[in-house]
């Protein structure tokens, strides 16, 4: 056990039990599966039209701020090559979905159904719909195990939006909550500032939404702000999810990041 | 003693762990019970010549594996559920329902208390007093876990 926790070495030995738990896992999913294929070709006509509906008027939303978005990359980009640092936007996604078993549940850990076969890699940040989720801890061949930011083991280099404040939110073993370390009492943070992904540490690509400040507390005679945040993946909902494939492995290694910090202070303006 | 059926204790192991993984409502995951070790203290009794800690261990393992925890944690409490067991197998047998179904939540404790230990120490002790409650529907079950294991021993000559 303490090698297992301690050391690397045994991450050898746990991919290859990965590889046979992941069948096992498989067969443990399949009567849900059985189950919501049986009730989807139940399912009414009259809600799948409305279904339909409903996703044809968001699609077009969806559309419509995509135009918008696409004008604004291109004038982000733009306005990156005036202060010489690279812009990473575009990064390709890989969809995968959860395998409808629950493991630990005193660990927030989750199996999804693409692996290694598919380019699933160790490290890889995953995202839903809204924001990020969390990263790739273990890979087989059909399946990957994904650790959630909230997990008590688990943390991530953010900052916030409003202000580029950096720093660490850290998972606390409760689905609604993160936990920001050693902010000096005087920092720009308020209730509701957006953290966004930072992209230190080179795990997680730059400038994905985390969560919202939800609570700050100044503790008597304590030397940090206690700041609590609430992630903005709905943890416990998503099925679908994103796999993140930076567009080169390399963009986003230290050098670069040193690069564009050194270019931002060259330029006396913070990246984002 | 020629000793047949091997499969069916392996079958019950496997569909113990799948029990284990099998997905529940939100409400209902501080409940489920440790289905795994329900059957392995049932062979235990029952096959005590045949399941003993070794079997626990590779149980334990596996379901570390499928589940995602430390290598070890959840086969460190099997080992010695098993080895409490085999011990008082002859015992055991010849209480009524009742007073296994206590001595098996004495064990079912036993099994995550030194789970909890193992948490503890990696620095993530589970919070709340949730994390007790399986033993107790594991108590609930246990009438029903031997009777059902019980008829599928002699149905098929499991000795």
């Amino acid at each position: 056990m303490t090698v297992d926790h301690r050391f690397d070495q045994f991450a050898k030995v746990r991919t290859f039990l990965a590889n046979i738990a992941a069948p096992v896992h498989y067969l443990a999913a399949l009567p849900v599966e059985i189950f919501s294929q049986l009730s989807g070709s139940l399912q009414s006509a009259d809600d799948l039209q409305q279904r339909n509906a409903d996703l044809r008027r968001k699609n077009l939303l969806l559309s419509a701020r995509l135009q918008k978005t696409a004008a604004l990359e291109a004038e982000n980009l733009r306005l990156r090559d005036l202060l010489g640092s690279s812009g990473k936007l575009h990064d390709q996604i890989l969809i995968a979905e959860l395998i409808a078993i629950d493991l630990d549940p005193f660990k927030h850990q989750a199996v999804i159904n693409k692996g290694s076969g598919d380019g699933v890699y160790k490290g890889q940040a995953v995202l839903d719909a809204n924001a990020v989720m969390g990263q790739v801890i273990q890979v087989s061949p059909i399946s990957a195990t994904v650790l959630m930011i909230t997990d008590a083991s688990h943390a991530l280099p953010v900052q916030v939006n409003r202000s580029g404040l950096r720093g660490i939110a850290s998972g606390t073993g409760q689905l609604d909550q993160l936990q920001l370390h050693n902010l000096p009492l005087n920092s720009d943070i308020e209730v509701g500032d957006l953290l966004v992904t930072s992209g230190l540490g080179g795990r997680f690509p730059a400038g994905y939404p985390v969560g919202q400040v939800s609570r700050i507390e100044k503790p008597a005679g304590a030397p940090f702000l206690s700041v609590y945040a609430r992630p903005s993946a709905h943890l416990e909902r998503a099925r679908e999810l994103l796999l993140v494939i930076p567009r080169d492995n390399q963009s986003i290694t230290a050098a670069s990041l040193t690069q564009a910090d050194n270019d931002a202070a060259d330029n006396d303006m913070s990246p984002l | 003693m020629k000793s047949h059926g091997g499969w069916i204790i392996a079958a019950s192991f496997l569909a113990a762990l799948l029990l284990e993984l099998i997905p529940l409502p939100e409400w209902a995951r501080f409940v489920r019970p440790q289905w795994s070790v329900l059957v392995l203290i049932y062979w235990s009794i029952a096959a005590p010549q045949r399941v003993g800690v070794g079997y626990a261990w590779l149980l334990g393992i596996i379901q570390d594996v499928l589940t995602g925890t430390l290598l070890g944690q959840h086969a460190l409490g099997m080992i010695f559920v098993a080895f409490i067991a085999n011990r008082l197998h002859k015992r055991i047998r010849v209480f009524p329902l009742w007073q296994q179904s206590m001595l098996v939540l004495l064990m079912l404790l036993l099994d995550q208390l030194l789970q909890f230990w193992t948490l503890g120490v990696i620095g993530q002790s589970p919070k709340g007093l949730n994390y007790w409650v399986p033993a107790f529907v594991g108590m609930l079950l246990w009438p029903w876990m031997f009777i059902v294991l019980r008829d599928i021993r002699r149905r098929f000559h499991v000795q």
